[in-house]
């Protein structure tokens, strides 16, 4: 039969000879690529104690932001559940009471907001729908879990720490993108 | 044949309908139907007297009629303006018009604050959807929008005078439906505002009814008030027998709790009937009512997205392979869920939920 590209080769059955029944010289040539590999840059790093950058454009967690006061800014308006292809987030709104104005920045506020994170596939179109800048993306994955219930993320998991309680953990969790933005305004 | 009413015959868009004389240029363009019609945020063909105010439904009469086919200086409003015979209209032709309605758009927005992420209104709100087909992206407008003291009309009904475009439609629905109109507009310009004056609570039977007539969201449902969005609820067509009004409404459901009651809506945005307060706030349950079916939602509309009409329910087979025997539940997710929690029934608290509502539950 014809062979449909000159690269097929024939596959070649001859009995071994001697020297190649005995291996040597193939266990040299490969043991030779192994040393070389000891040498080389290593291409893996040792991951809790060394971390790798995320790109500014990563998707990770998602986190629920407040304002420059502390207070928080999602009202609940329910256009980051219906952007959605997941349909990993849900939330229960309810009415600001007087006093608690400096609790929530509007009249209305999620007295519950809920993502799965075993939905979520991290599309970042809630980023992109949320008209009060509320909810966004960060630059962390969800960490691993033994149990399914430990991906379901309420909003004390999602809520960012309070900037005027706790200015460092609120910048550490604001991350690298979204200071840079925010100083660029 | 004597006693047959003349028929006018009217251009509108290059499309030609027969209409009776003392129709207005609306009504002949809703005959049409479609692009066609003019959108109105004032006019409502179920109030007498209604229209004229808000300058949406401005059209170009570029011939008057047979008799006088001389073009109309300026543009008119349509659902004031009587069609002529031989009466030629321009409405999306025209770029007068599309140019005119831009700017009573922005005029419109000028006051409008932005907060439809708060307002309940929001996905079936007139003034969103006229803005998003004719307004700009950006406001020009650089003050600080009017602020109005809070009036309270009781406890169901809720007035948001800031979002108010003063169309009057509440107050003519008031006169018609009620025999004692207590709510009216005060004021002049600026300071113009829909109150009751001294603060009185609106509790006629059938002053429910203003909620739905308001084309923007400054009379809202207070039952339904931040419970939910309504492109998460589905409507449903219902009825009872209602000895005050005619009992046919839309539920708006999630799951079987019924969140909020409406009068059924046509093509026009309009009602068909108009319902008691009985029907609209106190009815909250589906076995109040009769069901319908499905209400036919625009496709284009927000509240058809994620509604799946004619959907099939697969065929559960687990319990026929296993021997009759349910699959175990693993994980309920109400055990680790916090919401949607069975002991907090959203839809039976009166008014909008607090923070006091929620720490129940726990």
């Amino acid at each position: 039969m014809q062979a449909l590209t000159n690269r097929a080769k024939a596959v070649d059955r001859k009995p071994m000879t001697l020297v190649e029944k005995l291996y040597v010289w193939n266990i040299f040539k490969g043991m030779m690529i192994t040393l070389r590999h000891l040498f080389k840059k290593k291409a893996t790093i040792s991951y809790p104690e060394q971390k790798r950058p995320f790109s500014p454009v990563f998707r990770g967690l998602h986190i629920l932001n407040r304002d420059e006061e502390g207070r928080e800014r999602c009202t609940a308006c329910g256009l980051c559940a219906l952007a959605c292809p997941a349909e990993a987030i849900t939330m229960e709104a309810a009415e600001r009471l007087p006093g608690e104005e400096n609790k929530y920045r509007e009249e209305k506020y999620a007295a519950k907001y809920e993502i799965n994170m075993l939905r979520c596939i991290f599309c970042g179109l809630c980023e992109e729908a949320c008209p009060k800048d509320a909810v966004y993306l960060s630059e962390t994955f969800a960490p691993s879990n033994y149990q399914r219930k430990g991906f379901i993320y309420g909003k004390d998991d999602l809520l960012i720490p309070n900037p005027k309680d706790n200015p460092g953990e609120y910048w550490k969790a604001v991350g690298n993108r979204k200071a840079n933005k925010e100083q660029g305004n | 044949m004597a006693d047959q009413p003349k028929l006018f015959k009217v251009t509108i868009d290059n499309i030609t309908v027969e209409v009776e004389a003392g129709t207005s240029i609306l009504n002949a363009a809703r005959m049409i139907g479609g692009d066609v019609a003019p959108p109105a945020m004032c006019y409502y063909s179920k109030l007498k007297g209604s229209g004229g105010k808000c300058r949406t439904c401005l059209v170009e009469v570029s011939a008057g009629s047979t008799a006088d086919p001389r073009p109309m200086p300026k543009l008119v409003a349509s659902c004031r303006t009587n069609v002529m015979d031989g009466m030629v209209v321009k409405n999306i032709t025209s770029e007068r018009v599309q140019d005119a309605r831009k700017g009573v758009v922005e005029l419109l927005l000028i006051n409008h604050p932005l907060d439809c992420p708060i307002c309940d209104q929001a996905g079936e709100c007139h003034l969103q959807d006229l803005s998003y087909e004719h307004g700009a992206e950006g406001t020009r407008y650089e003050f600080p929008r009017r602020q109005f003291e809070k009036h309270n009309l009781g406890p169901y009904i809720q007035l948001h005078m800031t979002r108010c475009i003063l169309c009057y439609r509440c107050v003519f629905t008031a006169d018609q439906l009620t025999n004692k109109r207590v709510h009216g507009v005060l004021d002049r310009g600026d300071h113009a505002e829909i109150a009751t004056y001294i603060e009185k609570a609106l509790d006629n039977d059938f002053i429910g009814n203003v909620i739905d007539v308001c084309p923007v969201g400054a009379l809202t449902d207070k039952t339904f008030r931040f419970k939910n969005r309504v492109w998460f609820l589905k409507p449903v067509d219902a009825h009872r027998n209602c000895p005050k009004c005619s009992g046919k409404v839309t539920l708006w459901h999630r799951g079987d709790e019924v969140f909020r009651v409406t009068g059924r809506k046509d093509q026009w945005g309009e009602v068909q009937d108009w319902i008691c307060n009985d029907c609209r706030f106190e009815k909250k349950k589906t076995s109040d009512w009769v069901i319908d079916g499905p209400t036919k939602v625009s496709r284009h509309s927000v509240i058809s997205a994620n509604h799946y009409v004619d959907t099939v329910k697969p065929h559960e087979a687990l319990p026929e392979v296993m021997g009759g025997r349910q699959p175990r539940l693993l994980m309920n997710i109400h055990s680790v869920s916090e919401v949607n929690k069975p002991t907090i029934d959203l839809s039976k608290i009166q008014g909008p939920a607090h923070s006091g509502d929620f720490k129940k539950g726990e």
